[in-house]
């Protein structure tokens, strides 16, 4: 093996390796797209945020416009404060609602921004008026039981416990729902056990 | 218990003693070896070609099974990921599995694994064989450090292929996962490279498998080297220094991994 | 001849040049605890061809390290060209090496390289000659050995008494002062054992160098060296001219020359009597 045909293929392979960590780096990860446009924060206080994550996505009938930067609980009113940083090029009116949703049952949670009607415009540093937690799937079968109990029973009893022949409902029986202080299950986790086909 | 169990006993607990501080001992002269080494590297990329050579002999000769090692498990991870998604209907997420299980984890590991094996033990098997001929003390008579003109090169010839190596097998292996995805099972090519672009994230999550590559590499090198430099001048010196070559190397690129895994994802998910 | 000492000394007739090439004054060497050479006193004059002649394992090769400053001396001095090895700084010793040369058992050229290129080795190494004059030198050494041939071959292709000349062509490619010769003659065919004597021989007197020759076989060395050592575990038990050698009627030197099987050097490694180990009850 001369030199110059060493030189030739470690030369070959240092470009394909470095070809190889570009294609890693802008196809596979998002080094472009991310963090490229400038942008200006807003911030959004949820009762429950459910499994949202730092980095999550925001987005605005189903198009990406920023990223969720920070989350933290205020110690005076216990709402969880996010702070969203939304490209520049999109601007939002003042009476957007900020709402939590998942795409999919596994899929990961994000944050959808629903614009209105005002005139006025979201500025830097601005906070969301109006705002929807994440869906917490024990609370809505806990709130389902209690509905159909109300429902089906006489006025006069206390409406504190159902009455034990209370049919079954439609769904297949819930388990017990989980302890309340951890924030309990968000949709967007998606226990399997309780939504079996 | 008798005196016979105990001197037995008295024995093997010698036994495991000097083992354990020979051990200690060891890794206290490998540290030493491989500030020697470092010491001696400038001469290493003053006269190029040599470092070149070894990335040649390291690196190049090691592609075929790199690649072809990347495009199976990117292939399998594919083929298993799916099935396991599907039961959650999450199958548009395969791509991100696959290409976050590569980069992160299985590239640097996998990659090290086959390079320890394939380039470590063919450089300490050199230099074992270039000491038991006398090749080495020959060149210090003739005033050339062997350690500057055999032991640097080779070291970072390791060093420098491992990281372009791994970031191979994960190309190769993504790719794969998307040939089995794509245009076999069927998943929508938008949401299979879509889906990964939004999880994978360059920083961390690429720039940690580079750097798990480039610890590893460094790892396996200096064990490599150093076993040669170390074994004993004779055939079956040579051959037990190239098992304990790959074996330690192995050990160290799992244990490694751990530790650094550990480090590095601490706060995610 | 001097059972014990050295007569070496009166050998050396240069003028100019009172200090021997080298000089070892009671040294003595152990790996760890085992002795290997105790109280070993050598004068090799400049301009001569000395051998220093010994049984396997008796530290022949140890002799060797030590004026090369491989190995440091437990006790005694070993002085090349007047300076003190064991005492060399890493630069001083580095220059001390340049005008060294040593073949190796075997022969030891590097295996990766062509015929051509370990000759070269320590000239691109040490030296700033460009090129041309490196393949000039090269070739000049090669055909000093008979090899000019052969100089694009690699170390895997030659045979063992080519591979030894190529070894001596890079041993004086800088020309040096001293060359030491570790079992030249081990393993080689009839012809290459003559080859190689009188190229020790002939180039010992060409350039001017000095030569210390480490070996066993005494037939090819009493034709070509000057002065002969006797070492036998770890001591120098004789040494002489070749003319002393040949007619002394000391035991080992007489059991070493005629290759007598048992003598002073013993035929049986010490064991337990052989009528006791034979007839010893097993329990």
């Amino acid at each position: 093996m001369n030199r110059s045909a060493i030189d030739l293929w470690v030369g070959i392979f240092v470009a394909l390796g470095i070809g190889a960590v570009l294609f890693l780096a802008l196809k596979v990860g998002n080094l472009v797209t991310l963090d490229r446009a400038p942008g200006y924060r807003l911030e959004a206080r949820f009762d429950n945020i459910g499994g949202l994550k730092l980095r999550a996505a925001v987005k605005a009938a189903g198009v990406v416009v920023g990223r969720v930067e920070g989350v933290r609980l205020d110690p005076q009113t216990y709402e969880a404060v996010t702070t969203l940083r939304i490209d520049r090029e999109y601007q939002f009116t003042k009476d957007t609602i900020a709402s939590i949703n998942t795409s999919g049952v596994l899929g990961e949670v994000y944050v959808g921004l629903d614009a209105g009607g005002d005139t006025a415009m979201l500025k830097d540093g601005d906070r969301i008026a109006k705002t929807q937690s994440a869906m917490v799937l024990e609370k809505l079968i806990g709130q389902f039981l209690f509905d159909k109990a109300q429902e089906s029973r006489p006025q006069e009893l206390k409406p504190e416990e159902p009455k034990p022949q209370e049919p079954k409902p439609q769904e297949p029986k819930p388990q017990e729902p989980k302890s309340q202080q951890s924030g309990g299950t968000s949709v967007g986790r998606g226990a399997p056990q309780g939504v079996k086909k | 218990m008798s005196t016979d169990t105990a001197q037995r006993t008295a024995y093997w607990l010698r036994r495991l003693g000097a083992a354990v501080t020979g051990g200690v001992a060891r890794l206290g002269y490998c540290a030493r070896f491989l500030v020697a080494v470092l010491w001696h590297s400038p001469h290493a990329f003053r006269r190029i070609h040599l470092t070149l050579r070894e990335i040649y002999f390291a690196g190049v000769l090691s592609l075929v099974i790199i690649l072809m090692s990347g495009m199976f498990v990117g292939m399998v991870l594919s083929l298993q990921g799916y099935q396991t998604l599907k039961r959650y209907g999450s199958d548009e997420q395969l791509g991100i599995l696959v290409a976050l299980a590569l980069v992160r984890e299985l590239a640097p590991v996998i990659a090290g694994l086959l390079f320890a094996s394939r380039a470590g033990s063919a450089i300490t098997a050199e230099i074992g064989l270039m000491k038991t001929t006398e090749q080495l003390a020959a060149m210090e008579m003739m005033a050339v450090d062997p350690l500057a003109r055999v032991v640097a090169p080779r070291f970072w010839g390791g060093v420098i292929s491992m990281p372009l190596l791994a970031a191979l097998f994960s190309a190769f292996g993504i790719f794969g996962g998307y040939l089995v995805a794509v245009p076999l099972i069927g998943i929508d090519e938008g949401a299979f490279w879509g889906q990964m672009q939004a999880g994978v994230d360059f920083w961390p999550d690429v720039t940690d498998g580079i750097i798990k590559s480039f610890v590893f590499g460094a790892a396996v090198s200096l064990i490599a080297v150093f076993e040669g430099y170390d074994s004993k001048p004779t055939a079956e010196g040579v051959s037990t220094a190239t098992t304990r070559t790959v074996v330690i190397s192995s050990l160290a690129i799992l244990a490694l991994d751990f530790v650094m895994t550990a480090f590095m994802f601490r706060g995610a998910a | 001849m001097n059972p014990h000492g050295n007569d070496a000394a009166a050998l050396s007739g240069r003028a100019g040049s009172d200090t021997a090439a080298v000089e070892l004054i009671d040294v003595s060497f152990a790996y760890d605890v085992r002795p290997v050479l105790e109280g070993i006193t050598m004068t090799i004059p400049r301009g001569k061809i000395v051998a220093i002649m010994g049984g396997s394992g008796c530290g022949k090769t140890t002799i060797l390290r030590l004026i090369g400053g491989a190995l440091k001396p437990k006790s005694g001095s070993v002085r090349v060209d007047g300076q003190s090895v064991p005492d060399l700084g890493p630069d001083a010793l580095y220059h001390l090496r340049r005008r060294c040369g040593m073949l190796f058992q075997f022969g030891a050229l590097f295996t990766d390289m062509s015929v051509f290129e370990n000759i070269a080795f320590p000239m691109r190494e040490h030296t700033d000659l460009p090129e041309e004059l490196i393949r000039d030198l090269v070739l000049m050494k090669l055909h000093a050995v008979g090899l000019r041939g052969a100089a694009q071959l690699m170390p895997s292709e030659l045979s063992g008494g080519m591979a030894r000349r190529v070894a001596l062509a890079r041993a004086i490619a800088l020309d040096p002062m001293l060359v030491m010769y570790d079992e030249p003659f081990a393993g080689l065919d009839p012809i290459s054992l003559g080859v190689i004597g009188q190229l020790i021989r002939r180039l010992n007197d060409a350039l001017g160098i000095t030569s210390v020759v480490v070996t066993h076989d005494v037939y090819e060395s009493l034709k070509i060296v000057d002065y002969l050592y006797f070492v036998s575990e770890g001591r120098i038990v004789a040494s002489g001219t070749t003319a002393e050698v040949r007619q002394s009627m000391l035991p080992f030197v007489r059991q070493f020359v005629d290759g007598q099987p048992d003598g002073p050097v013993p035929f049986h490694y010490p064991a337990l009597p052989y009528r006791e180990e034979l007839f010893a009850r097993v329990d």
